[in-house]
């Protein structure tokens, strides 16, 4: 039977107090505090470290699709799944996905998974999802949104919770949105949008499950389902459905915020970190309709405690001083441009012929000297891929060698205030790699005073920069994380 | 393999006043370079037959000698050789008149910096989507900062002092040269807590962005007498380039460059130098940053290995000391217009071989080294004169 066969979760480094935002705009604060991407993060990178979370110990060669879910993909007419899947070494012969629009585009693209490991299209499906929403500077949604991300594996084999059902509803509703126009999410009168909304459809589709396969509240271990940015609406949901508030499951609101179409799967992740083998859980989300599923946990479970998941991302993290570094970050006001001169533009023919080396951290070890080897060359048009050892220079006699997974160490940095980023100063590393190969990334998620020559680092996915429509990504090292 | 080694002589040199030349273009720069050469060398433009012109980011092509300079149908080259750029138009001047081909030639080297409203230098690998990861020069050059610290035991205030040192040394020597682009000294304290650029280097570790050119007219050794009494001969000229080697080679240590190493070996080797630092008389160095010059002491010779910073306590570097480097100040005082830096370094060995140094000048000059580096570092040009032949 199909279910989730691995999972995985991203929580970016930094969270912000939601005083903070009473500092800078007063009204009111909320309680807790909220997870905020780096600079250089988006959907697309939270997705990818999720997914790379999720992958531990997985052959990539076993993986047939990837299913990627946003509500804030960085392109509207370009694929953004097929970047995660080079950078995750998944094969040509793959189908990819961007499920995007609904704030429920998680749970879609899960029963679209299903359906086709079902049909017998495709044996092993990745789901990854992300959310980097804004809400406009001195509203509610500013504090209440979360940026973070989860994946979830679905086949046939190795299932550590089985799909036994499931359940939809399409609901067509404006209640929050954003036009193609819009950068900031919208709503409408708040209790006309949950009373007719989520507070309508979520129960709806949940005890529309129920019924269909026959099951009370009563036979479920925990019953997830995301929240709205009403956190008050949450718990209410349960309770007028007879669940027990012990079997709700934590909607992140205090330590991460909300993440989006990330949110149902970052809980559901969080509760199979606790789940026992024989559990059933409800797992449903809501937006433009709702989804409902019913899991059934398996003794599979034990075999994936390993991954970082929610439990070890949440405790691994670092309070942001204050809202100007959010507010800098997201680029919500225009900063004095660094006195450096214009970047060139970025070259799309550069960006395919290495897609790769850049996206996917492929180098090469010789088959001669056994020198691992990343190329970073000079010239305009690169001078990769390698063709001659840079230490016994045999030509053209070379394996691939993939430096993603591993760890580094750095050999020497500068802290470089010159630079031209968003988060000065620019820490550059030169990096040894465990098992050889040299080579110099930017650094981040570092605080600039631990950085020290012999710093353990690894290997993290980031945006280098957004120019002239192209968003850049490429790898950076970061402290060991958790 | 034959050497260089006296068979060309330089007749005559130029080199502009290096500044923020806010009221001079290029066209300036270079005619004012070329027809101080032409007086010093007692020679008509019309009598160049050829000319190497060397300029990293200030104009393409020959042509942007030939017209201010309305050079006419002779052949002119442009060079491009990163730091080593000015030696680079030099030494292929140099290898021309060596050939037979040429009897009189002229390299020149200009560099326009500051019409660009930056300061700094702009740095960037072309197009490339990840290779242009906007990284400064300081930034590249800091690197070797921390690992010498490291590998060396030097704490950074220990480390950060010793650099220092060499700002003010530099600081004074181009305080004493009326060409120079900072014509100011600095204290230590000055140099210590000057703003950070790029960690562990501080404003003064760097040399600034300058305006300027410089150039040299190149003849065989044997008609220079003929123009001159007083004609400084080519004892050597190294040149080596490597890969971008330090990015990703296995166990390369970083507080040496192979190249420094290797251009040196090379021009020592044609001039019949076997000790350095007892031989030369006077150097001028790549000194980007301090950094640079201290591991520039130890690759080419001067000092043990590990230990440079001995020697900048004792003094042995300065004008007074055992081997006076940057009499005119370097690129840190008298300003790095990049194309422009071989040859004005050459300008400043040649003036002392001819004991027309004034203040700065250093006795019994025999014998000058001139060396650029260039890249991050991949690249070294060392050129070494003298005042005689043999």
């Amino acid at each position: 039977m199909v279910g989730i066969t691995s999972y995985g979760a991203y929580i970016p480094l930094h969270r912000l107090s939601r005083e903070e935002f009473f500092r800078a705009w007063g009204g009111l604060a909320l309680p807790g505090e909220r997870a905020v991407a780096n600079f250089d993060e988006d959907s697309v990178t939270m997705a990818t470290e999720a997914a790379i979370d999720c992958m531990k110990g997985i052959d990539p060669k076993t993986v047939d699709g990837l299913f990627f879910a946003t509500t804030t993909s960085p392109y509207r007419e370009k694929q953004c799944s097929t970047i995660i899947s080079v950078a995750l070494d998944l094969g040509r012969e793959i189908r990819t996905a961007d499920f995007t629009g609904s704030l429920r585009a998680g749970t879609i693209a899960i029963a679209s998974a299903m359906d086709a490991i079902n049909a017998g299209a495709a044996k092993s499906i990745m789901i990854t999802a992300a959310d980097l929403r804004l809400g406009a500077p001195a509203g509610d949604f500013e504090q209440a949104l979360g940026d973070g991300g989860a994946a979830l594996l679905l086949g046939e084999k190795g299932v550590i919770a089985t799909i036994e059902g499931s359940y939809s509803i399409s609901d067509d509703f404006s209640g929050v949105w954003r036009s193609d126009a819009d950068t900031f999410v919208r709503t409408w009168e708040d209790r006309m949008v949950l009373d007719e909304g989520y507070s309508a459809v979520l129960p709806e589709a949940i005890s529309g499950l129920m019924k269909k396969y026959n099951l009370a509240p009563g036979d479920f271990a925990k019953v997830v389902y995301d929240a709205p940015t009403d956190i008050r609406r949450h718990p209410r949901v349960a309770g007028g459905l007879k669940f027990d508030a012990a079997q709700l499951q934590d909607s992140l609101f205090m330590t991460v915020g909300n993440t989006g179409a990330a949110l149902a799967m970052m809980m559901l992740v969080a509760a199979l970190e606790e789940a026992k083998p024989g559990d059933r859980i409800l797992f449903a989300s809501y937006g433009n309709g709702a989804d409902a599923f019913v899991l059934q946990v398996t003794p599979e479970i034990e075999k994936v405690r390993d991954r970082r998941g929610i439990k070890n991302h949440l405790a691994s993290k670092r309070v942001l001083a204050n809202y100007e570094t959010y507010v800098r970050w997201r680029g919500l006001i225009t900063l004095e441009a660094a006195r450096r001169p214009d970047r060139s533009p970025t070259s799309i023919a550069g960006l395919w012929r290495d897609r790769r080396i850049i996206l996917g951290l492929w180098g090469v070890k010789c088959k001669v000297c056994g020198t691992p080897q990343y190329a970073q060359g000079a010239g305009l048009g690169g001078s990769t891929p390698l063709r001659v050892c840079v230490n016994c220079q045999a030509k053209d006699q070379f394996e691939d060698y993939r430096f993603t997974d591993k760890k580094a160490e750095i050999f020497t940095f500068t802290q470089d205030n010159l630079a031209d980023t968003v988060d000065p100063p620019a820490t550059i590393t030169v990096v040894d790699f465990e098992g050889g190969g040299r080579a110099v990334f930017d650094m981040t998620d570092r605080d600039p005073a631990e950085v020290k020559v012999g710093m353990p680092v690894e290997m993290t996915f980031r945006k280098l920069y957004f120019d002239r429509g192209v968003h850049n990504y490429f790898w950076k090292t970061r402290p060991l994380r958790c | 393999m034959e050497s260089i080694r006296d068979k060309v002589a330089i007749i005559g040199m130029g080199c502009t006043r290096f500044g923020e030349l806010w009221e001079k273009g290029t066209d300036d720069l270079i005619v004012e370079a070329a027809y101080e050469a032409y007086e010093d060398a007692g020679i008509d433009p019309n009598d160049i037959q050829a000319a190497w012109v060397g300029t990293v980011a200030s104009g393409m092509m020959g042509e942007c000698l030939s017209t201010p300079l309305k050079l006419r149908n002779i052949p002119v080259t442009h060079v491009e050789n990163a730091c080593a750029t000015g030696h680079e138009a030099l030494r292929n001047a140099c290898f021309a008149v060596a050939s037979g081909m040429y009897d009189i030639v002229l390299a020149l080297g200009f560099e326009k910096l500051k019409d660009t409203g930056l300061g700094g230098l702009g740095v960037g690998r072309g197009l490339h989507p990840t290779l242009e990861m906007r990284r400064t020069a300081p930034g590249t050059f800091a690197f070797i900062a921390t690992r010498y610290f490291h590998t060396y035991g030097l704490t950074p205030e220990q480390g950060k002092q010793t650099i220092a040192k060499i700002a003010v040394k530099n600081h004074h020597n181009g305080s004493l040269h009326p060409k120079a682009h900072f014509r100011r000294e600095v204290t230590l304290e000055q140099v210590i807590n000057a703003p950070i650029i790029a960690w562990p280097l501080g404003l003064f570790d760097c040399c600034p962005t300058t305006d300027g050119a410089a150039a040299a007219i190149v003849v065989p050794a044997a008609m220079a007498k003929r123009f001159r009494q007083d004609p400084i001969y080519i004892k050597g000229i190294g040149l080596s380039s490597a890969q971008l080697l330090p990015h990703f080679r296995p166990n390369f240590g970083w507080t040496s460059f192979t190249v420094n190493k290797e251009a040196s070996r090379q021009a020592y080797e044609q001039a019949g130098i076997k000790d350095p630092r007892k031989e030369i008389s006077v150097a001028c160095v790549h000194d980007c940053f301090t950094i640079t010059e201290l591991v520039i002491y130890e690759d080419l010779g001067f000092s043990p290995v590990g230990r440079a910073k001995e020697d900048v306590d004792a003094g042995t570097f300065t004008l007074e000391g055992e081997l006076p480097i940057q009499s005119d100040g370097g690129l840190k005082s008298f300003g790095h217009p990049i194309g422009a830096s071989g040859l004005r370094m050459t300008y400043e060995t040649y003036k002392q071989l001819q004991g027309k140094c004034d203040v700065r000048q250093i006795k019994n000059a025999r014998l000058g080294l001139s060396h650029t580096l260039g890249g991050p570092p991949q690249v070294s040009c060392v050129t070494i004169v003298g005042n005689s032949l043999g």
